[in-house]
């Protein structure tokens, strides 16, 4: 098994799962083409977090990140909540297989977009839709990129100079 | 047996992924085990008991040829498998006659076998020719004739895709390459006991194959090299195997490919019906549990075991780890599942989206399913379908926020 026990509970177990219909932000990441997609319902009181939930739509990492995300968020303050990280999200889960963290750990990244979109609205401000995250190229044409830093690399590489990960699979 | 925790242990688990490797029939593995208590000795020793194993190897030799239907059974080679016969089918040819040409036609849904022992070959100054499938993932024949060139030195098209369960029209193919006075290598490591295969009707001049899939063991397997064709060896050093494989031989190994061969070539009608009847249950009770499924088998042209199903606005690994949990192992193709963190180049070439590339399982049935196995697999399917639809953003959105 390549997960951990406590990525394999969040996974079986998902916390906080669901939609809330009047949230009073929302963030959303990642696109299907590089593999998972997660978006986050924020509910705010008092610039607390009173209620969070996520959807999903990955692999099992991508949803215990999610599931992770929403118990460490659950009643922070913004200003706390803003503090979180991927790193932070990948630490509670006692680790994720290395390959794994480029494109499953996306759960701060969707939060952070969903406490912004919170205070854009408080402060009337309507952005421009945001571009999304995954139209970097990642496995367009004949071209290949390096799994966990994006870099674009030679077909067959065993090691991504720009970021020095060692590339044992296939990319 | 995989650790499920508690639930796994209340219940049968159920192999439905036949297509990795298979388990040894009784027969076989009473004949390994019989093979490693008489302690064989090396075959290409000239004293007796070097003879007595020369004599097991030949009579697997035999068993192996039969299956194919092959003149004689000096056309088989002994591998470690399948991989190492299309490196050798593929190297070997190349080395062999690239002063004749240093031009190969292939297929854009071949094995990894294939593609990177090309991709070797092309470092090497050779060219490939890489023909794209139609959406159910046939190559046109018309295309191979069409991509032959003076320079063309062999065609490589797999039998049966490992993914999608395809066959190739491969009778067609072999034709216009000998028409054309060019080798042909089908690589049916997927289909060689599984589906009847008979090299002097195909065809073929080189055909890789491997034990595991008709329930011999792993790593051995077979190169089946027509007379005549001028191949050099991948290894270099005795002269076993006539020559054309150094190496002392895998003799407990072979020994056991050798008997599943010929359980296979006795029992394949019946084997064929029985898989495809577990498979055609399954296609026809799927749309009952499942909406939104795209079945990325040929209806027709297919291995009979195999079905490969796009599970929309899911992901495949997610699929597969709580199908595990329910007791069912069965195999995905997603991008996240599979390390390279990149969409199947075999289903991008039938013409999936990414998004609905990402949701694919591959489901092989093997002869110890029964059809109790299938039904209760359709119930844990439709459970973990709608419990990760129920999570995806994208089903939600697709049916319209209900």
């Amino acid at each position: 098994m390549m997960y951990n026990k406590v990525v394999m509970d969040h996974f079986r177990n998902p916390r906080n799962v669901g939609t809330i219909e009047d949230a009073d932000g929302v963030g959303e990441v990642g696109n299907p083409l590089c593999g998972d997609m997660m978006t986050i319902y924020l509910k705010v009181r008092e610039e607390r977090i009173d209620d969070i939930k996520f959807q999903t739509f990955g692999c099992g990492s991508a949803i215990a990140v999610s599931s992770m995300l929403t118990e460490i968020a659950k009643g922070k303050s913004l200003a706390e909540a803003k503090k979180i990280t991927n790193k932070d999200v990948a630490i509670a889960l006692e680790g994720l297989p290395k390959n794994k963290l480029h494109c499953s750990n996306l759960g701060a990244d969707a939060l952070q977009m969903a406490i912004r979109d919170y205070e854009d609205r408080k402060a009337g401000i309507t952005r421009p839709q945001l571009k999304r995250k995954d139209e970097h190229e990642h496995s367009h044409g004949d071209k290949c990129y390096c799994p966990y830093c994006d870099v674009e690399i030679d077909d067959g590489v065993t090691f991504c100079e720009a970021c020095q990960h060692d590339l044992k699979e296939e990319h | 047996m995989p650790d499920n925790g508690e639930r796994g242990l209340r219940m049968k688990y159920v192999n439905l992924d036949h297509i990795s490797s298979n388990p040894l029939l009784p027969d076989v593995k009473q004949a390994m085990i019989d093979a490693i208590t008489h302690d064989y000795h090396n075959p290409s020793s000239q004293h007796k008991a070097g003879e007595e194993a020369a004599a097991a190897l030949e009579k697997a030799r035999g068993q192996v040829a039969g299956l194919l239907n092959a003149d004689t059974p000096k056309e088989i080679v002994f591998t470690s498998g399948g991989t190492e016969s299309v490196n050798h089918a593929i190297k070997g040819v190349a080395m062999a006659n690239a002063d004749k040409g240093k031009h190969i036609v292939t297929t854009n849904i071949e094995h990894n076998a294939v593609i990177r022992s090309l991709r070797r070959l092309k470092s090497d100054g050779f060219t490939v020719t890489s023909l794209s499938v139609d959406t159910q993932g046939r190559v046109n024949p018309r295309d191979v004739a069409d991509a032959i060139t003076p320079e063309t030195i062999l065609v490589s098209v797999m039998h049966s895709n490992n993914e999608t369960g395809t066959l190739q029209p491969v009778e067609e193919i072999a034709r216009i390459a000998r028409d054309k006075k060019v080798l042909f290598h089908t690589d049916a490591v997927d289909s060689v006991g599984i589906v009847p295969f008979d090299v002097k009707k195909i065809g073929a001049d080189l055909v890789s194959f491997a034990s595991n899939t008709f329930y011999g063991p792993t790593g051995v397997g077979g190169l089946y090299i027509r007379r005549g064709v001028k191949i050099f060896p991948l290894f270099d050093g005795g002269v076993q195997e006539n020559n054309k494989r150094a190496g002392a031989e895998n003799l407990v190994g072979i020994i056991g490919m050798g008997v599943a061969a010929e359980i296979a070539a006795r029992d394949i009608d019946r084997r064929y019906a029985y898989l495809k009847s577990l498979k055609d249950m399954f296609l026809r009770e799927l749309p009952q549990a499942l909406d939104e499924v795209i079945i990325n088998t040929h209806p027709v042209h297919s291995l009979p075991h195999l079905v490969s199903a796009s599970v929309r606005y899911i992901e495949g690994e997610s699929v597969m780890l709580m199908l595990d949990d329910e007791g069912f192992g069965v195999s995905t193709r997603s991008a996240c599942a599979t390390g390279s963190l990149r969409a199947s180049h075999v289903l991008l070439s039938i013409g999936l989206s990414h998004e609905d590339a990402q949701g694919t399982l591959v489901i092989a049935f093997g002869i110890d399913n029964t059809p109790e196995d299938v039904e209760r697999f359709l119930k844990a399917l439709k459970t973990v379908v709608t419990t990760l639809r129920e999570i995806s953003p994208l089903y939600k959105k697709a049916s319209g926020g209900k």
